[in-house]
């Protein structure tokens, strides 16, 4: 019988014959990924009493959360996971500056390939599903586990293959897309399972735009979530890893919980964004009315990638931040840094008005870099928008895509894209 | 860690309803807190003050569903556990929030209809290898999931580090 492509990595990793839904299996991890809280991981391996992780060579440790070191508390505990890197021989490790956030530098950096088991601490792991990786969210402790052992016991995760197919309309993107099958299927619509994108629409888009995908179906409560494994993937990696890449894929005669089919062209129609303070709460812009933003946020392991500057610097170019309104930009990584500031889109998005913070996490978990006060509103590319997540409990957060966010920046409210660049073009940009 | 035991009994301190997210249970901007035993100061800062204030040992937490969503900051389970709280009871669990509860010896309960079978201040006795919970204060029996023989084996030995340390010494 057929296998999907979460069984197909769980049978491999775990050396059985064959694997079904629900069953618990012990496989090898291939990588192990942690940011600050790799100092709460190191913890527990210190009390677990082991003198040395299982393998520094499939460690990756990357700062991006607080960066760089906003309290003196942080840099007691980044100084503390740098002395263990550097007591234990971890080499890949990813300081203040040379970095950004982990789920960007994990695969710019040639760590992540199809078929691998991944598992990171920190819920959007997911996002490297766009690499043909089972990889997902755990838990300090558990790291701890892996770094002692290299295994981590998995249910088997039943797949929900979600297919996609039609052309986007102009200016709606991937974010739209994953906003809009949120809202049907609900935070917990995926719980425990995995997910498979495919379709014509899924095909044609950028890594970066995949990635968006892999990424906020955590907020849907997948375990792993994949995009195909195709020759677009195996350009893009064969630029970033001199290893040998294998094309993955699920068997077509796989056997699968449920199959979505979506019209891109069809069935999303507007912007979608998701209200507060809940990321299922997906309303189409039209549906919302008159909405002040205080503050905009271009970011995130979601959408701070070069495509997404791109579309920003489009939208904001020759144009003005709307007086009401600030404008933080982080590039997801200083590589995107690098790229957007020699493409001059950082110049654009300055000159209007914008702020660039350093790569990192900025704002995204309500430590620095744009926390909202009381009563503000804030219009952001990231990927959740609970109560508080920004900063003061009585803001408000609507998570949007990145042209939205360019477009409201200008208009100082919630705002159509469309509304502010007249002539349509394709949202997508190469990047 | 000392290990944890598999029938506990305690009052019902606070019912949460669907979706209660990790940024609720512990907020960000306590993340770099990495002395788990600090982190119960936290619990619920945003939203729910009064029930950190109020907790006394071994009370249970009951939700509804989806309990535990968004980050998989392992705070959040750690705050729960260390501000005293004997056992979460919910309608489901996000999958993260569920493992670190178990790695950290906090029992994390699966039962359907806890939300609506029981009233703040209910005692309640809780059986969790044979899966039942008794509402004592209002005499009746709440349907839940056995917990499954690894999470069995992880709560009695305290915990995951508890429960590794002891096989590598083995
Ligand atoms: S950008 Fe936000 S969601 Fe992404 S890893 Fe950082 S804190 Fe988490």
């Amino acid at each position: 019988m057929g296998m999907t492509l979460a069984e197909k990595i769980l049978v491999r990793a775990s050396g059985r014959e064959s694997v079904a839904p629900d069953e618990v299996v012990v496989a090898r991890v291939d990588l192990a990924m942690s940011h600050e809280n790799a100092d709460l991981v190191r913890k527990s391996f210190l009390e677990i009493g082991r003198p040395h992780v299982w393998d520094p060579s499939k460690i990756v440790i990357i700062f991006d959360h607080r960066v760089p070191a906003e309290s003196e508390r942080t840099a007691t505990t980044h100084q503390a996971v740098r002395e263990f890197v550097a007591a234990q021989g971890i080499r890949h490790f990813y300081d203040v500056g040379r970095g950004g956030i982990c789920h960007q530098v994990l695969p710019e950096n040639g760590h992540v390939r199809p078929g691998m088991v991944l598992v990171g601490t920190d819920s959007h792991t997911t996002t490297h599903g766009a690499f043909g990786a089972f990889a997902t969210g755990i838990g300090a402790t558990e790291m701890a586990g892996v770094w002692t052992g290299g295994t981590l016991w998995f249910k088997v995760p039943a797949t929900l293959r979600i297919l996609v197919e039609g052309e986007f309309r102009p200016w709606i993107s991937a974010k739209d897309l994953i906003l809009y099958i949120i809202g049907r299927l609900g935070a917990a619509g995926a719980d425990y399972r995995a997910v498979e994108f495919d379709g014509a629409a899924i095909r044609r888009m950028t890594v970066a735009s995949r990635m968006v995908l892999a990424n906020l179906s955590m907020e849907m409560g997948a375990k792993v979530a994949f995009t195909p494994v195709d020759n677009t993937l195996l350009d893009w990696l064969r630029a970033r890893t001199p290893e040998p890449l294998e094309q993955v894929a699920p068997d077509p005669d796989a056997r699968y919980e449920r199959v979505l089919r979506i019209d891109a062209g069809e069935d999303i129609w507007e912007p979608q964004i998701a209200c507060p303070h809940a990321v299922d709460h997906v309303r189409p812009l039209s549906a919302l009315g008159d909405v002040p933003v205080h503050q905009a946020v271009l970011g995130s392991c979601t959408n701070g990638r070069l495509e997404d500057l791109a579309i920003a610097a489009r939208i904001l170019s020759g144009r003005k931040v709307h007086p009401r309104t600030r404008l933080v930009v982080i590039p997801a990584s200083q590589q995107i840094y690098r790229d957007a500031m020699r493409l001059g889109y950082l110049d654009t998005l300055v000159a209007a008005g914008g702020m660039i913070a350093p790569p990192g996490c900025g704002p995204c978990v309500g430590v620095h870099q744009g926390i909202l006060a009381a009563g503000e509103a804030c219009v952001s590319s990231t990927n959740r928008n609970f109560i508080g997540r920004m900063g003061s409990k009585d803001s408000q957060v609507y998570l949007a895509s990145p042209a939205v966010v360019a477009a409201s920046a200008v208009a100082g409210k919630l705002e159509h894209p469309a509304a502010i660049v007249k002539e349509s073009e394709p949202c997508l940009v190469e990047a | 860690m000392s290990g944890g035991s598999l029938k506990l009994r305690g009052a019902v301190r606070a019912i949460l309803g669907d979706n209660i997210d990790t940024d609720i249970i512990y907020p960000g901007r306590y993340l770099n807190i990495t002395d788990r035993e600090l982190t119960a100061e936290h619990l619920f800062e945003l939203s729910y003050p009064e029930i950190r204030a109020a907790i006394r040992p071994g009370e249970f937490i009951v939700a509804r569903r989806n309990f535990g969503c968004g980050s998989s900051r392992e705070q959040a389970a750690a705050a729960l556990k260390f501000a005293g709280v004997g056992a979460v009871i919910a309608g489901s669990f996000a999958r993260i929030f569920y493992r670190n509860c178990i790695n950290l010896g906090l029992p994390a309960v699966i039962a359907p209809d806890a939300a609506l079978a029981c009233a703040a201040g209910d005692e309640l006795e809780l059986d969790l290898a044979a899966g039942e919970i008794r509402n004592v204060t209002q005499d009746r029996a709440i349907a839940s999931a056995r917990l499954d023989p690894r999470a069995v084996e992880l709560i009695t030995a305290g915990g995951l580090i508890a429960y590794l340390k002891r096989k590598h010494a083995a």
